[in-house]
């Protein structure tokens, strides 16, 4: 199994956000993860990804059968998983090649592989951003820089190509986004689809889930997966929206 | 009232030992009205507006030496390279020119050839007010050494020049350094200047450059400070500028000295000026860097603009003050003024004071500064690929630095303080 969230707790100053999270992923897997706003998606990704002010309060996560939790941010990324940032952060000054061969080099130091040559670099470079159909210029700019939103999200995909991780965490990938530029995202994702990776879609529409199919559905609802199914489960939602999702818990709550 | 220091009698009396000599007439008297300047005022304390947040005295309590050390200096120009640098050598060796020096379009003369007519006497601390400057008055009643860079009417000069000042500090030594740049008509210079030191005990550097800017000639001039901890250093800037000309001003100090004091004057002396004022301190240990700054619009449709940025680190203190003074004939100025620093640490201290004062009643200026640390938001977002915590707050200091330092025209000058830059954050990160 490549990711396994045992009863997943975490807060935020003092407000409880994740409430007990279980989830399963297995190589070659994509899930869903839908819920409505303020349900905890994003909080779940964060949480996965190390950001600093959430507070874990209980539960576990193994990554490749690792301690997921007590990693930096930097050796979670570096021992493969990723996330797709919803509002990718512009960084003036960082020019966007600089930082993805600083992220390339120092990915591979911890494995104890020597330094890309510029050569290699510049081909992976060139091979990615044909493949998930990117052409903005990189060198000279800056990082996210004067990019539209539909362009910095191509590039998380694009980040996503060079940097080849086991587990990605697309979160909220399509807010913002016109339908061909997410057409052209969700090529990008089921290019790099394969049996050896994984991806956990973050949407709040199921319009994403048409382009990148996925495995299994899960609803998240008030910190907790609170109904999971296959691609069927996100039309139902389509068609009914949340309300129905909700009862059961208010109900069971009372 | 003046607070006196051994150092102070000391130069009284190295002064008036050594005013006897046969110099021109108006540079005795100019020595003399000089050496009355500092010898009222003192050394200021901190009572001082302009020194409020400078503290010199504890360096001026060293047993100073007032003459330059004699030791040979050899091989120093290998030592103090920066890398695939193309540009014209000279170097000075306690203040020393010892070889000739072949520019074409430029004339390099040691002071004490220059001083021996009177072709400076338009010039020399013609605008310095040195009823206001201590340091500066001291240095023109005592400087000996230095040279005069001078281009010839037209000249554009196709390398930058790189002036390397090398100082031996074997003894505890106080010395004042000087340097006149004089661009005439329609001419083009760039001088770089960086500091090599041999010696660990304490150097106080009481600097003084002046810098003439004849109609339509244009000026770029670099300071590279990255000294050894025993540096001291007062600088006095003064630029003046005529009609249509554009002068550039880098300031790049990274860790190091102890003290750094950096006076920028700058007098706009006719229309349509063009003044570029950029300013970088990468700050470290018990460093205190001190900017002080000041541009004064005297006439009609000129534009300066200027922009210094700071990261502090460790125990260090920084001071920011900027002036500008848009004068009653200055209308249609354009000035602008932004500081910016960056702390990171709870103990680093900055002092910032942008000021403007205006006279005129149609002009564009601004003035502005800020104080922040590391965007969080940032840092996360690049560990989030892998990047580790050093690197990361490497790329962020770089990306912060980058409006100063995408500034510096000479790619190799801008690698080398990229490349300092890197160095030193690494270093106060192990």
């Amino acid at each position: 199994m490549l990711l396994n969230i045992k009863n997943l707790q975490a807060k935020v100053e003092d407000k409880q956000i994740l409430k007990g999270v279980n989830l399963q992923v297995n190589a070659g897997e994509v899930h869903a993860i839908m819920g409505p706003n303020g349900s905890g998606k994003s909080s779940l990704a964060s949480v996965l990804a190390g950001r600093e002010n959430f507070e874990v309060t209980g539960g576990k996560v193994l990554f490749d059968d690792k301690d997921l939790l007590e990693f930096s941010p930097e050796d979670r990324a570096r021992e493969g998983l990723f996330l797709a940032f919803q509002y990718p952060v512009e960084i003036p000054g960082v020019s966007n090649i600089n930082f993805l061969r600083t992220a390339l080099n120092e990915i591979r130091a911890y494995h104890n592989q020597p330094t890309l040559e510029s050569k290699e670099f510049l081909r992976l470079t060139r091979e990615n951003q044909k493949l998930v159909e990117f052409d903005a210029k990189l060198t000279n700019r800056s990082l996210n820089e004067g990019f539209s939103g539909g362009e910095k999200k191509r590039n998380e995909i694009f980040q996503l190509a060079m940097l080849n991780p086991k587990l990605s965490i697309l979160d909220e990938t399509d807010s913002g986004l016109d339908i061909d530029a997410l057409r052209i995202v969700a090529n990008g994702v089921n290019k790099l689809r394969s049996d050896k990776n994984a991806f956990i879609v973050i949407t709040h529409y199921q319009r994403l889930l048409d382009y990148i199919v996925p495995d299994f559905v899960h609803v998240l609802y008030d910190g907790r997966i609170v109904k999971s199914g296959t691609r069927e489960l996100a039309l139902e939602l389509e068609e009914k929206g949340y309300d129905w999702i909700k009862e059961p818990v208010t109900s069971a709550s009372i | 009232m003046i607070t006196t220091t051994s150092l102070y009698d000391q130069l009284i009396s190295f002064y008036n030992n050594n005013s006897a000599g046969d110099e021109q007439p108006w540079l005795k008297d100019l020595r003399a009205r000089a050496f009355d300047a500092f010898s009222t005022q003192g050394f200021p304390t901190t009572k001082n507006e302009d020194w409020r947040f400078t503290n010199i005295s504890a360096y001026l309590k060293e047993n100073y030496s007032l003459l330059p050390g004699s030791v040979s200096l050899q091989n120093v120009k290998s030592a103090n390279a920066i890398p695939s640098f193309d540009g014209y050598e000279i170097v000075l060796k306690n203040g020393m020119l010892n070889e000739d020096v072949n520019i074409e379009g430029v004339k390099v003369t040691p002071f004490r050839t220059a001083l021996q007519d009177d072709h400076l006497k338009l010039y020399l601390s013609k605008f310095i007010p040195l009823q206001k400057n201590p340091f500066a008055a001291l240095n023109t009643a005592l400087f000996q050494n230095g040279i005069v860079i001078e281009a010839e009417k037209n000249a554009i000069v196709d390398k930058p020049i790189h002036l390397i000042h090398v100082y031996n500090a074997e003894d505890p030594v106080f010395i004042h350094p000087r340097l006149l740049v004089i661009a005439n008509r329609n001419s083009k210079l760039q001088v770089v200047e960086s500091v090599f030191v041999t010696g660990e005990s304490p150097l106080f550097l009481n600097n003084v450059t002046e810098c003439y800017i004849a109609e339509n000639a244009q000026v770029d001039k670099y300071y590279l400070q990255a000294f050894s901890p025993n540096i001291r250093l007062v600088n006095f800037t003064q630029c003046v500028q005529s009609s249509n000309s554009l002068y550039n001003n880098y300031t790049y100090t990274i860790p190091g000295a102890n003290l750094v004091r950096n006076n920028l004057h700058l007098d706009l002396n006719g229309t349509n000026t063009e003044s570029h004022l950029y300013g970088l301190y990468l700050t470290g240990s018990n460093q205190l860097v001190d900017n002080h700054t000041s541009v004064h619009h005297l006439f009609p449709n000129c534009m300066s603009n200027e922009l210094y940025k700071g990261v502090l680190m460790d125990s260090s203190r920084a001071v920011f003050n900027g002036k500008i003074f848009v004068h009653q004939d200055a209308q249609k100025t354009n000035a602008f003024q932004q500081n910016n620093n960056m702390l990171l640490s709870n103990k680093a201290v900055i002092d910032s004071k942008p000021q403007l004062e205006i006279f005129a009643d149609d002009v564009k200026c601004s003035h502005g500064s800020t104080v922040g640390s590391f965007n969080n938001e940032a840092l996360f977002y690049l560990k989030s690929r892998g990047i580790g915590e050093k690197a990361a707050r490497n790329l962020l200091v770089n990306a912060f630095a980058f409006d100063v330092t995408n500034k510096i025209q000479i790619p190799a000058v801008r690698k080398y303080i990229e490349k300092l830059i890197t160095q030193k954050m690494s270093e106060a990160y192990d």
